[in-house]
């Protein structure tokens, strides 16, 4: 928030009642209180877990080699904030530029995978080899259960089935909840690269930022963090949970 | 400093009149804001209930007709919880914590302002559904599906979502700035267990808000998604269960009852030890119960849900940790007795009000254990022994408390003391109004009526006691009128207060009444609890502190600003356009709206806390 | 990545102050990635069943734990920090799981 109040508050030990800087005491009260926000998120997702009345599910949307990368990505652009920190730290402005530029870039590149991941699902289709569920009995049984209830489409004469069902916000309870809880995520890290990219450019002015007021890096590195925390958990519970064969 | 490229406009250097309002950041002016805002909307809460009593005096009338009377009780509880009782609660805590822990501010200034006018601006909204084609109607818990589109079309839910996220903004930002406040700015010597009751309780009704209210944000996001996307969190055609929407709202719902009753609790631990002459008896123990009380607020909440049907299993444990919080809740008012034993108790009007609130909260709190029982509540659901019950802890807990602490810190706010003989007639028409009004509707209640119904049928039998209630209610406004009065004669042509006109215990005593812009010249020392008491009795010294001395030329104040004034008429503007988001013209002015706050939010990030004063020698 | 290794030599000193070094960072990114593979790999084991559920709340644990305590600094810090931090996290656990329970999720 206020970059001034920073030069007020300046160095390691405050003249304050704990010795701790106000704008990081905020923040970590925020990041407390934004457990709460995104707990909620997450109950309502678990909650609505299973009870969609019609399809798609996520086994039929979900791709989990794509997300795993976009994961991965998200983890690293972790490491490069730290970095980017570290470095301001130890007065290396251009180290400085290159890591937040970096956690820009992949905290974009989580961006476009989540837009890219969006589309894919709203433009979902339903495919079926029909010459195939024909002749082989098994076949059927590899389909999801929102595939088995197309399989009377595959009528004498039809090779081939295909239609759009896209999943959207409205399709159905999977959709709304999860496209809102991912969405705010979204928007979180949206905000974070907002930060970085002004803090990237501020670096380029006068004063803007220095090794004397790293704790405006301190900040926007924790709050990129605990974005990344999020995600963790809603990789595990809403992507692995979700489409887990076993369960 | 880094300069922005875009012309600003020239920050305001020595404001006055209106100007000064609009820009203040100083935490005493916010709080005057905040209290006269508040009290004003109060009243409209009031009228809004008057409206209903008007209406429920005799039986079969069609004074307003029931599309209105949904409105009425909606807006009236809505009105009363988050535009009443608790901006009340911040323009305390606004006013008083810096000064009881010595403190020249709050710790973000300018938040505290933007605060403030985020605040009004929810409150606008609110107000503003009235004009614009109706208001809520949904009761103030907007219980799923009735919230649904297709059950309540119009724009009355919306603007109530609307409204609730902005009031939760302001909230959750002045939350926060009191939590970095209080646990950071306490003047030196005054550790954790030193600390006023007030400033306490004002401490742990912080944490609540910042926990609580993203469960109410996440809650009314879903609603409004529904509402303005189509989307199927409350559509019970898609699988969607209604319950959701009760849980995360009592999940909120119920630390809200907490956030409401514990700066109360603080303002009458205050007051009854100052005018009993005597400490607080047990401190650690009133804290304690404190703390824990905002603890267990978290474990209760399905205790408004006894009748939806969640098994006996969850019932029991539901009906036990509410009997539970009752604990410390009776270990208060056993250490506020105490306290009052044997004191030399002076009965001004302050006290008057502390006491009653005493003696209507334990009402309120054992017709609250009445309900705590699950099965004797199914016989309590949905009538008017709620009714009741709410008004004897919010009314006589909540509002006797505010007016109690009106009545002690006006002369710290404007220098001049409230007349004590209009204070006394103040006191008893407000009690005896809000006992002859409320306390009929226990009886009503256990008869059957049920809440929110618009017109009854005489021959059910309520006619006696509704009349009753009803003319209690005029009683009550008669009071609430004196209370105008008073304030603005008090105001004008009070008695001259002076710095410590009820031999005060804490440190805002110590300092002139209104106080200077600065506070406190030379920032005090603490040695003990009830450090004003101390300094007075024991002729402790305030050492200065080093670097927090010095006379008033040098001690340098944040400066007024505009940008939170203009990020919370973007915010207005946004949240307007936001209700008509299904129209281009609902987008266009969204859009401009949130256009606003954010370049308001980057022009303060740049703007200095103290602009560089040309030919001052800094310390 | 070599601008790391040439700076751990230099800031080797710190880890006595407890502050981490980039090559701290360095060790946590791999862990991270490697958990990260290890839950995707145990993803594809059908056998598991239910099983699945501890091994990866243990695993992501591990993970949301390592990026508090190295990258956001919390093993470093003041505890307040921890304390605000852990207790929004512990009361939205708490109230996630009551309300799973009241939904009947786990029967
Ligand atoms: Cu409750």
């Amino acid at each position: 928030m206020a970059h001034a109040e920073a030069a007020a508050h300046g160095g390691e030990h405050e003249e304050t009642s704990t010795g701790l800087n106000h704008r990081k005491l905020l923040m970590w009260a925020f990041l407390g209180s934004d457990c709460m926000f995104f707990g909620s998120l997450i109950a309502t997702y678990v909650v609505y877990f299973g009870r969609s009345k019609v399809g798609p599910f996520p086994e039929d949307v979900f791709s989990i080699p794509t997300t795993s990368v976009s994961t991965f990505v998200l983890l690293m652009s972790s490491m490069s904030m730290v970095l980017a920190y570290a470095a301001l730290n130890r007065g290396s402005i251009k180290g400085f530029r290159i890591w937040i530029a970096s956690t820009a870039i992949m905290g974009m590149t989580f961006l476009a995978f989540q837009v890219f991941e969006f589309t894919d699902f709203a433009n979902h289709e339903v495919h079926l080899d029909c010459v195939e569920i024909r002749t082989n009995e098994a076949a059927i049984e590899e389909l999801t259960d929102y595939e088995k209830t197309f399989v009377d489409e595959c009528v004498e004469g039809v090779d081939e089935f295909e239609e759009q069902h896209g999943l959207t916000p409205r399709t159905n309870l999977f959709g709304t909840t999860f496209f809102t809880l991912t969405g705010f995520h979204g928007a979180h890290v949206t905000l974070g690269v907002i930060w970085l990219l002004s803090l990237l450019f501020f670096s380029f002015t006068r004063g803007g930022v220095t090794p004397a007021r790293s704790l405006d890096v301190d900040l926007a590195a924790l709050y990129w963090h605990f974005v990344d925390v999020v995600w963790i958990v809603i990789f595990t519970v809403v992507y692995l949970f979700g489409v887990f064969p076993g369960i | 400093m880094t300069t922005l490229a875009i012309p600003l406009p020239k920050r305001p250097a020595h404001p006055t009149g209106v100007l000064a309002w609009l820009t203040t950041i100083d935490h005493k002016k916010i709080g005057i804001l905040y209290g006269v805002t508040a009290f004003v909307l109060f009243i409209t809460g009031g009228l809004e209930a008057l409206y209903m009593r008007f209406q429920l005096a005799q039986p079969g009338q069609d004074f307003v007709s029931p599309e209105v009377f949904n409105q009425l009780f909606t807006m009236h509880a809505t009105t009363m919880i988050f535009l009443g009782v608790m901006p009340l609660g911040a323009a305390f805590f606004n006013f008083v914590i810096p000064l009881q822990i010595g403190a020249r501010d709050v710790a973000f200034p300018r938040l505290n302002a933007f605060s403030y006018w985020t605040f009004l601006a929810g409150a606008i909204l609110l107000k503003l559904s009235w004009f614009l084609g109706g208001a809520p109607n949904a009761g103030w818990f907007g219980y799923a599906p009735i919230t649904g589109s297709d059950f309540n079309p119009g724009h009355g839910i919306d603007y109530w979502a609307v409204s609730l996220q902005v009031l939760g903004i302001a909230s959750l930002a002045a939350a926060f700035n009191f939590i970095v406040t209080i646990v950071n700015m306490r003047a030196p010597g005054m550790s954790l267990m030193r600390m006023p009751l007030f400033t306490w309780m004002t401490l742990v009704t912080s944490f609540l808000l910042v926990l609580a209210f993203p469960v109410i944000t996440v809650a009314l996001i879903e609603l409004m998604f529904d509402r303005f996307f189509g989307m199927n969190f409350f559509s019970i055609g898609a699988g969607a269960n209604p319950l959701l929407w009760q849980h995360l709202f009592w999940i909120f719902g119920h630390p809200e009852v907490y956030i409401l009753i514990l700066p109360a609790m603080g303002i009458v631990s205050e007051i009854i030890p100052t005018f009993s002459r005597k400490p607080l008896f047990g401190y650690p123990v009133v804290v304690l119960s404190g703390v824990i009380i905002g603890f267990m607020g978290w474990m209760v909440w399905s205790h408004h849900m006894f009748t939806v049907g969640l098994g006996p299993v969850a019932n029991s444990v539901f009906a036990l940790t509410t009997m539970a919080i009752a604990v410390p809740t009776g270990v208060k008012i056993f250490n506020w007795i105490g306290t009052m034993w044997n004191g030399s108790i002076d009965l001004r009007t302050p006290m008057l009000f502390a006491i009653g609130f005493v003696f209507l909260f334990i009402i309120g709190g054992l017709s609250g254990v009445m309900h705590s029982s699950a099965a004797s509540d199914a016989q309590q659901q949905d009538t008017y022994f709620i009714v009741a019950h709410i008004h004897y802890v919010l009314f006589g807990g909540s509002i006797m408390a505010i007016a109690a602490g009106a009545y002690y810190w006006f002369p710290k706010m404007t220098g001049r003391l409230m007349d004590e003989r209009m204070g006394k007639l103040n006191f008893w028409l407000v009690f005896m109004g809000m006992n002859i009004s409320f306390f009929p509707m226990h009886f009503l209640g256990l008869d059957g009526m049920p809440r929110r119904i618009h017109s009854y049928d005489s021959a059910m039998g309520w006619d006696l006691w509704n009349l009753v209630s009803s003319a209690g209610a005029v009683v009550l406004a008669a009071g609430i009128l004196v209370t105008i009065i008073n304030m603005v004669r008090s105001a004008k042509q009070g008695e001259k207060a002076g710095a410590d006109p009820w031999d005060g215990r804490t440190l805002e005593w110590s300092i002139p009444s209104p106080p200077p812009e600065y506070n406190f010249e030379q920032i005090p020392t603490v040695h003990g609890k009830d450090a004003f008491w101390m300094q007075k009795r024991q002729r402790v010294s305030t050492v200065p502190v080093a670097g927090a001395s010095g006379d008033s030329h040098d001690i340098h104040l944040p400066q007024p600003s505009y940008w939170p004034l203009i990020a919370s008429i973007g915010l207005l503007i946004g949240a307007y356009g936001l209700v008509y988001s299904a129209t281009w013209t609902g987008i266009i002015v969204g859009a401009v709206g949130l256009a606003t706050t954010v370049v308001s939010v980057y022009a303060w990030s740049f703007e200095p806390v103290n602009e560089p004063v040309e030919g001052a020698a800094g310390h | 990545m070599a601008e790391q290794i040439q700076t751990e030599t230099q800031s080797d000193s710190s880890v006595h102050t407890g502050h981490p070094t980039p090559l701290t960072y360095f060790k946590v990114a791999m862990t991270l990635s490697v958990i990260t593979a290890i839950e995707v790999g145990i993803f594809y084991i059908e056998d598991l069943g239910l099983g699945i559920i501890p091994i990866l709340v243990v695993l992501s644990t591990a993970k949301f734990a390592m990026v508090a305590m190295f990258y956001m600094h919390l093993r470093y810090d003041a505890k307040l920090f921890t304390g605000f931090f852990v207790g929004g996290l512990v009361l939205a656990l708490s109230i996630g799981l009551s309300v799973l329970a009241l939904f009947k999720f786990f029967a």
